[in-house]
């Protein structure tokens, strides 16, 4: 099949998949709402630490700090969900519906990436939209804007390529919603809600060695620092080198699965 | 189950099975479902540990910035709470999981007191609570958790994990008789984790700031967990004490109401 017939599924397949979560608000509803109020609750409880002078050099406020790390949850969440709709296709059938189809295999699987980058550009938006109405500020201006949009969907398509690799592998949308919880690690034991500057210990050397730390920094760098290349070295690169290694597993296990069909 | 013989004014024998017979029987079910999957239970253990650890290392600044030397001193108190609330969900799950295999109307059925059938999932979710409370305490203490009030003090943080453990089972029943699907077990979660986080569950009422001091000074939760804190943070006293209880009975007395009309709803 020609690679344009394969570009068109996965637009076709990208399409379904985005449709489908819209008409489940209540599985996307969780990745805009716990977000939100974790960053309003972490400002609320933490803005006092803000006004210390060395905070300053951080961000000019909490909610500004606290910008990254709810767009890094709420695409976090929304990619995890997404993996599991393509678990509870294979589980349900309608995956091997899609195999009788003349559609092209690996499009199955980037579609559901696809989709997984369009909800997280809209989520971004709208997190930016709503933090910036609430006063937060974007110090890197237009630019910063589009960094961060295209660091949230950088990122979903990292974590949903690593979900869905796994949900291909298991074909249970119950072994991808257990891998949940290290999501959940990785963002607790990272830069997500507090300065690593803050933190003493070994709880500080785990958040250096986690990569998602300095993805949140490169994010919180477009919010708070003048514009420079770390920010999009951080922000951008690391997902994308995360993203590669996860669309080969993705496609490794989809081929395995085909190959035992 | 043990059985009692009544008689009624036209001398027909009904037998009755004591209330607390079936409140038993219904503790026992609960640890019995909780063998059988332990990977429903194991979530409720690691997620308060994990979360006592990462809410120490993360935001230990943000309390000691505060004026508490030990985050741990902190943040033990609400991982306990948090644990024993969690049992709640397994409530919810248990009774949804019976209504659809048909347990329930058995029960129903049965020739007890009404009451027996709530108090029964409730002392169940204690019994289950008490693991992660233990154990959440266990690794405050591994973590160097100052105990200056003694062991009243981890009383205090026992009896006030407890108390909420059981307001909010009872706050689970009354939502799933009345939903009788899943919906009622991620409700229960929200409102759980509403309460506790609208609360001073990271730092104090005088680090927040303006809308979340209005609600987290109005909040019960904030007593209840100035009950569980104040051995960790100082010595033991009637002062911090009485608030927490009257807040644990006033959540108790309304979430029972909830739970008792939600059943009598249920039979109709």
């Amino acid at each position: 099949m020609s690679s344009s017939s394969a570009i068109l599924h996965t637009a076709v397949l990208t399409r379904r998949s985005v449709r489908g979560r819209l008409r489940q608000p209540a599985a996307l509803t969780p990745s805009f709402v716990f977000p939100l109020f974790f960053a309003a609750l972490g400002s609320a409880s933490f803005s006092r630490i803000a006004d210390r002078p060395d905070f300053a050099a951080i961000a000019p406020s909490f909610l500004d700090y606290a910008v990254a790390g709810a767009i890094v949850q709420g695409v976090l969440f929304a990619s995890t969900s997404a993996a599991g709709d393509l678990a509870t296709d294979i589980e349900q059938g309608f995956f091997e519906r899609l195999l009788a189809s003349p559609v092209t295999r690996t499009s199955i699987l980037l579609g559901r990436l696809g989709s997984a980058m369009v909800v997280a550009v809209v989520q971004v938006a709208v997190f930016l939209g709503i933090f910036l109405a609430f006063g937060a500020r974007i110090e890197t201006g237009v630019i910063g804007f589009v960094g961060l949009v295209v660091a949230g969907a950088l990122l979903a398509l990292a974590m949903s390529g690593l979900m869905s690799g796994l949900a291909i592998k298991s074909g249970s949308p119950e072994v991808v919603q257990g891998a949940f919880p290290m999501v959940f690690a990785l963002m607790f034991l990272s830069s997500a809600f507090f300065p690593r500057q803050y933190m003493t210990g070994w709880y500080q050397d785990v958040a250096t060695w986690n990569p998602m730390s300095h993805v949140v920094e490169g994010m919180q760098g477009f919010m708070n620092q003048p514009l420079n290349v770390d920010q999009f070295l951080r922000a951008w690169l690391i997902p994308f080198g995360i993203a590669a290694v996860a669309i080969a597993f993705g496609l490794r296990s989809l081929s395995k699965r085909l190959a035992a069909m | 189950m043990n059985t009692a013989t009544t008689t009624t004014a036209s001398t027909t024998p009904v037998y009755v099975t004591r209330p607390t017979s079936v409140v038993g029987a219904l503790v026992r079910r609960t640890m019995l479902r909780v063998r059988r999957m332990p990977s429903a239970f194991v979530p409720s253990i690691a997620m308060p540990v994990f979360q006592l650890i990462a809410f120490s290392g993360a935001f230990g600044a943000a309390v000691r910035f505060a004026g508490i030397a030990n985050a741990m001193d902190w943040y033990v108190p609400l991982n306990a709470i948090q644990g024993a609330s969690f049992g709640a969900m397994g409530v919810s799950f248990g009774l949804i999981n019976d209504m659809q295999t048909g347990f329930f109307d058995r029960l129903l059925m049965a020739p007890t007191r009404r009451w027996s059938l709530v108090v029964g999932p409730i002392a169940g979710s204690i019994a289950r609570a008490a693991l992660p409370i233990l154990l959440v305490i266990l690794v405050g203490f591994l973590g160097g958790m100052n105990v200056p009030g003694g062991p009243l003090a981890i009383v205090m943080v026992i009896v006030a994990a407890l108390g909420v453990s059981m307001t909010a089972s009872a706050f689970a029943l009354g939502l799933t008789y009345r939903m009788r699907n899943m919906g009622a077990a991620t409700l229960t979660q929200f409102a759980i984790f509403f309460t506790i986080f609208l609360s001073t569950s990271q730092v104090p009422l005088s680090s927040m700031a303006s809308w979340l001091h209005a609600i987290a000074r109005i909040n019960p939760m904030t007593n209840v967990l100035r009950l569980a804190r104040q051995g960790l943070l100082g010595e033991v006293t009637w002062d911090q004490t009485w608030g927490g209880l009257v807040a644990i009975a006033a959540m108790l007395a309304l979430s029972g109401w909830f739970a008792m009309s939600g059943l009598k709803s249920l039979e109709k």
